[in-house]
């Protein structure tokens, strides 16, 4: 499964260069290694979103493989009627093709308005992927909050202001309600970590039936960071045990990767501007309480993955 | 007609879910919601006694329904669901991108009043709130007919001059869940009638990969809207040849409406669906006393017949147009509106009023459709109209 970087590089990528992504997003590498990961043809159903308007403007697209866009809510929806119909065919003798199925969405589309429609394709067992590119808030849209904001991040609708200091919530965990559902996979990735992105993907197309991967995929515009500090930063948001990699297989939870020294939050935050608010005289209290909620987690996890 | 028929007696639901396994859709997606619960309730026993080869996916939701239908749809195969009211208009969103995609799905809808206030019986609230969709639409006046329409939907929605989804019709509980004596084809003549699904071209055709659902910007997007049209346009005769086509195997004829005792007739009514049934009643009897009535049953309202309309409409001094919805503009329904609209420079000496009846599941007897022709009758006698715009059998 683990595959080296040469050979990887030799395999025809499906999502053509020359798409209109922000440089420095996430969200490409993470389609990239996902789509990499199949062996067999993929269908691809895609929420709308920055990849989205960015990937497919008629009379383009960036994808070398079967894609639709519907809605925003309904990629999940739309990909478990792709997959009846795939399954119609092959159980009728129309095909003997082996094809995957995955649906990619922001954090918008799966944790918020596509909630409902993921939960539901996961709940009926289709044999789909479904890929979170979560990079916190409604990007395209221009930086609006979402539920996997993380608590106190300006937003355009959850602004640092005289009174207020960003979001006033924790971010939803979605990964947990997704391993509610009870499927055989569910992972965390990132990725800055191509190997763990690559192996997870492989594995969720390998078992079959229902699987969800979320990644953290940083939005420069959004986070404020430098186009280029992407992947470093990404790699804050782990070893500081903000974004743990770990994947739950037939109820089996697993840390992926353990941080040699787990990092303080603070390295994570003081590299983004949407916490620049954070680190003003009399706010400190606010970085404690978020590394708390960190550790909380985080300890949590340990035990779920018999580490502790 | 050459087709090999059975006589039953079937409910309205219990038609469309016969047309339904007649049909063997490959996937089928739906949600409950009275009164369209019965057709996946029946649909989903046919699966499961093996009598159909489709996949039945149980979405979470009506917004699913039509989006699973949609992804089978461009998957490439025959996809189908089924709603009412509060579902159509969940789906409301997807229910254009469907037409947009010029995806040929087939959705039964049985008519219901939308919320709110909540109300599960009949009105034209929910279709004819879908009117500006792109969907094809045709109404049903009983059993009959919606099975009729469900299989001639099919073909009209797949073929290549057309390519575009079809709402069926038929009334709430009036009609979906009365039982009526009926006929049916053969499943053979079903199948052969709707002939063989082209499976090529869709998502799952891995060697030729296409992108669906793209961004749209200016320069192109009223150019997909103006192929919409088309398409429309281009339905209208390939309509008129599937009803021959299917009046040859039936022995039933289908068009854009039917003209009912219109021959010499001076005052007539235009209506839709099950109140049709009881207006011919009230034609009958008024007929029986020598009264020049008739009545138009529109099956067709999108693409709208206007111009065959306003052929039908000249030959009347006056006419009522029955609407099941009001548009709130205080200016009539919206069957009223695109009548009247039809019959501009058309029409020039016949008094068109509209009555909004039967909201909510009224009932509109006998009496309520006979105080329409008697007003009609007055107008004739009088050249003169009172109200152009009222509701019917309410006390105001």
């Amino acid at each position: 499964m683990a595959k080296n970087l040469k050979e990887l590089s030799q395999k025809e990528g499906l999502l053509a260069s020359g798409h209109r992504m922000c440089a420095g997003c996430g969200a490409p590498v993470v389609i990239k290694h996902v789509l990499m990961a199949a062996e067999d043809p993929v269908v691809v159903s895609c929420a709308t979103g920055c990849l989205e308007v960015s990937t497919a403007i008629y009379p383009y697209t960036s994808w070398k493989t079967p894609f639709i866009h519907s809605a925003f809510e309904n990629a999940s929806a739309t990909l478990s009627g792709i997959e009846a119909a795939y399954e119609n065919m092959k159980k009728r003798g129309l095909t003997d093709k082996e094809i995957k199925f995955v649906a990619f969405g922001g954090d918008g589309g799966t944790y918020d308005i596509g909630l409902q429609s993921l939960s539901g394709a996961m709940e009926r067992g289709h044999n789909m992927l479904y890929v979170c590119y979560d990079n916190g808030a409604y990007m395209n849209t221009g930086i609006q909050r979402s539920s996997a904001t993380p608590k106190y991040a300006d937003t355009t609708t959850s602004p640092a202001g005289k009174v207020i200091q960003g979001k006033q919530q924790f971010r939803k965990s979605l990964t947990d309600i997704m391993i509610a559902h009870n499927i055989p996979y569910v992972a965390q990735s990132v990725p800055s970590n191509w190997k763990d992105l690559h192996n997870k993907a492989a594995k969720a197309f390998k078992k079959g039936g229902p699987a969800f991967i979320n990644t953290l995929s940083i939005c420069p515009r959004g986070w404020r960071t430098d186009t280029e500090d992407g992947m470093l930063v990404t790699r804050l948001a782990v070893d500081t045990c903000f974004w743990p990699l770990y994947e739950v297989e037939d109820g089996v939870w697993k840390l992926t990767y353990k941080p040699k020294e787990k990092k303080p939050l603070v390295e994570f935050l003081k590299v983004q501007g949407r916490f620049k608010h954070l680190f003003k005289p009399g706010n400190e209290a606010l970085i404690e309480e978020l590394q708390e909620e960190v550790d909380r987690r985080w300890e949590e996890l340990l035990i779920k993955c018999g580490e502790k | 007609m050459t087709g090999k028929q059975q006589k039953v007696s079937l409910s309205g639901n219990e038609a469309i879910a016969t047309a339904m396994r007649q049909i063997n859709p490959d996937v089928v997606a739906a949600y409950p919601i009275t009164p369209s619960t019965e057709v996946p309730q029946y649909f989903s026993a046919f699966v499961a006694n093996g009598q159909v080869d489709t996949d039945f996916v149980t979405v979470e939701s009506e917004h699913s329904a039509m989006s699973a239908t949609i992804g089978a749809s461009a998957a490439g195969v025959r996809a189908m669901t089924a709603t009412s009211a509060n579902g159509l208009a969940y789906m409301w969103e997807v229910v254009y991108i469907a037409a947009s995609m010029r995806l040929p799905i087939v959705m039964p809808v049985v008519n219901r009043a939308l919320s709110g206030p909540l109300n599960i019986h009949c009105d034209h609230s929910d279709s004819m709130g879908a009117k500006d969709a792109g969907w094809i639409q045709l109404f049903s006046e009983d059993n009959q007919e919606v099975y009729d329409n469900i299989i001639q939907a099919l073909r009209i929605a797949e073929h290549p001059d057309v390519s575009l989804p079809v709402m069926v019709m038929q009334d709430g509980f009036v009609t979906s869940h009365g039982l009526a004596d009926m006929t049916i084809l053969s499943d053979e003549d079903v199948k052969a009638f709707v002939g063989e699904k082209d499976y090529t071209g869709g998502l799952l055709d891995v060697d030729n990969p296409v992108s669906m659902g793209l961004m749209d910007l200016q320069p192109y997007y009223i150019k997909h809207k103006r192929q919409q049209v088309q398409a429309m346009e281009n339905a209208k005769k390939v309509i008129l040849d599937i009803a021959k086509e299917y009046e040859e195997l039936t022995g039933r004829k289908y068009s854009y409406f039917e003209e009912y005792k219109m021959e010499d007739a001076e005052a007539a009514i235009l209506v839709l669906n099950s109140t049709a049934g009881t207006a011919k009643y009230v034609v009958d009897l008024l007929r029986e006393q020598g009264k020049k009535v008739g009545l138009i049953k529109l099956r067709l309202f999108r693409p709208f017949p206007g111009q065959e309309l306003a052929q039908a409409i000249k030959k009347v001094k006056a006419l009522a147009v029955m609407d099941r919805i009001d548009t709130f503009s205080t200016w009539g329904g919206p069957v009223f509106t695109e009548v009247r609209n039809a019959c501009y420079g058309q029409v020039k000496d016949t008094e068109i009023v509209n009555y909004i009846y039967g909201l909510g599941g009224k009932d509109t007897d006998a009496n309520d459709i006979l105080s329409v022709y008697q007003d009609l009758m007055k107008i004739v006698e009088t050249g003169k109209v009172d109200c152009y715009y009222q509701y019917l059998g309410i006390e105001e």
